[in-house]
């Protein structure tokens, strides 16, 4: 089978912990970042480090054709259809806390209700339960079956409360591993009249996203868990809503006009991005996606669910090992929680790390679906298009010997 | 690097001084949310001194041999002297070396022990 990369575009991956190889199994918490991504940045700070959107000199015009460059990448990637609708924020717990403080705070009325999924990131939690506080809100859970999938009915008769105006639900769930029937929920939604809100953090690296095909009203994500640095992420929004939504933060760029008295406000999407923004962040996204494409998502799609199949398989034969989320592959992405008999997951992550490999232990910033599993803490092992089956036969040799130890 | 010696894992397995006391001069529970690392001591108190300890609770192998090793040392002492026992005397105690985020987890002991005899301070007011 063709390498559907180079693994010199992953120099971070050559090096030894503890005289170990490196095996990085926690893309879920963070990807590593290929070298083209790095180059794209250094260029910016190297040749043409200037502000946008002011600077007439050519250092400043490359930089805003750049940047919104960058802006066009994304929307071509997640196929919304205009520029105009994709703003840059600093990751998607931004984009969510905007959603929440600017269309949350003008449409949402005392009573209202916003229905989320107990699987949410605190992320998709936290900012509702702000909004709810100022606004007089009520806050309601859909539940997960025993595969750890969403209850569809239950979901079908929650929505006759015709008090939700807000879903939010995440695309794909960073402990479970869960692909929610999105398209589904936000067809129900409309019917019913509210809006939806999707966390794509965890989808968008690992599956092609069609934005309008799932008619969302809200998509948010990450750069950093798909190949591109910390420090941006995009907020997708309907043209529509965004033009009738109040501005975020106030500042520099989102303006028109300013008078001691008042201000107007700029065009979208600037409306949305007071102050210089992350250039260099927003141009290495560009170039993440430009790395993602030459791969195609549809092969990353492919490729991880061959990896995750051997990983299914190896970690449900490990005796003490219990798999939390859907145990087949379908409807599934590659985040891998579980917990070993008798050991606790800190242990585990630790004695893993002494072996080069790196999983992620705690609540995953999802403690109201820790509780609902009746656990404190998992083990999560994630995967990406750059892992192998030598990563996952590495995690299994060390997991056997973590449970020697503790025998 | 060897976090996980022969003796905590020990400890983890067979943790000293676990259960309750009947009628406590003083508790206190400590809660990590980080990894749900969870730590209940009781004290029996006499003439400012700690005269019985148990602790009872779950979390990882650090914060277990931590509060077993803690407990031990305890048992007799003074509360103003416990209340001295400042953080790296644990890790020594421990013998190995910790992270940031580890440490965090070998401390819990540390605290719920502070925290049930400052209790037992704002109790007594007279006995300080």
């Amino acid at each position: 089978m063709k390498a559907l990369f180079s693994t010199a575009d992953f120099p971070i991956l050559d090096q030894r912990v503890y005289g170990h190889p490196l095996t990085y199994l926690d893309s879920a918490n963070t990807s590593l970042t290929p070298d083209p991504v790095l180059q794209s940045m250094d260029e910016y700070y190297r040749e043409y480090n200037a502000n946008i959107h002011r600077a007439v000199y050519p250092l400043g015009e490359k930089a805003t054709l750049e940047h919104e460059n960058a802006r066009e990448k994304l929307r071509q990637f997640i196929k919304a259809e205009s520029v105009q609708e994709i703003i840059f924020t600093r990751n998607a717990t931004e984009g969510i806390n905007l959603v929440a403080k600017t269309w949350g705070k003008q449409n949402l009325k005392q009573g209202d209700t916003i229905l989320l999924s107990i699987m949410e990131h605190h992320s998709n939690i936290v900012p509702w339960q702000m909004l709810a506080q100022e606004n007089g809100l009520e806050i309601q859970y859909l539940g997960i079956n025993h595969e750890g999938r969403l209850d569809l009915e239950e979901y079908n008769s929650l929505l006759k409360n015709e008090k939700i105006r807000m879903v939010g639900v995440t695309h794909q769930s960073n402990v479970l591993g869960t692909i929610n029937p999105v398209k589904e929920m936000i067809q129900l939604a409309h019917e019913q009249g509210s809006k939806v809100l999707v966390d794509g953090a965890q989808a968008v690296p690992h599956m092609p996203i069609d934005v309008q095909y799932l008619s969302a009203d809200f998509y948010v994500f990450t750069g950093h868990k798909m190949c591109g640095p910390t420090g941006i992420g995009v907020l997708y929004a309907k043209k529509t809503l965004l033009e009738e939504m109040p501005p975020f933060l106030g500042g520099g760029e989102m303006i028109r006009t300013v008078t001691t008295e008042g201000s107007t406000w700029n065009d979208l999407p600037y409306k949305f991005e007071a102050g210089t923004p992350h250039i260099s962040g927003a141009i290495g996204l560009g170039a993440a996606v430009d790395y993602l494409n030459a791969l195609d998502m549809t092969a990353v799609q492919s490729a991880e669910k061959r990896l995750l199949d051997y990983a299914l398989k190896q970690v449900q034969n490990l005796h003490g090992l219990r798999l939390y989320g859907p145990q087949e592959s379908d409807m599934r992405g590659s985040a891998l929680s579980f917990s070993l008999e008798g050991i606790h997951p800190h242990d585990i992550a630790t004695l893993l790390a002494e072996q080069g490999i790196c999983v992620r232990a705690g609540h995953h910033c999802a403690q109201p679906l820790m509780r609902h599993l009746e656990v404190p803490a998992t083990v999560r092992a994630s995967l990406a298009f750059y892992n192998t089956q030598e990563d996952i036969d590495r995690l299994l040799t060390g997991l056997k010997s973590v449970q020697q130890k503790f025998l | 690097m060897n976090l996980y010696l022969d003796n905590i894992i020990d400890l983890y397995k067979h943790p000293l001084n676990q259960g309750f006391l009947k009628n406590p001069s003083a508790s206190h529970r400590a809660f990590s949310p980080l990894c749900g690392d969870d730590i209940t001591v009781d004290l029996f108190i006499e003439s400012n001194r700690v005269q019985d300890i148990r602790h009872r609770g779950n979390g990882c192998a650090i914060s277990q041999a931590s509060i077993s090793l803690l407990t031990e040392e305890a048992k007799g002492k003074s509360l103003d002297e416990l209340l001295q026992i400042p953080p790296e005397y644990i890790v020594e105690m421990l013998g190995v070396e910790l992270g940031p985020v580890r440490l965090k987890c070998a401390l819990l002991s540390l605290e719920a022990l502070h925290k049930a005899i400052q209790s037992y301070y704002n109790n007594h007011i007279h006995g300080h």
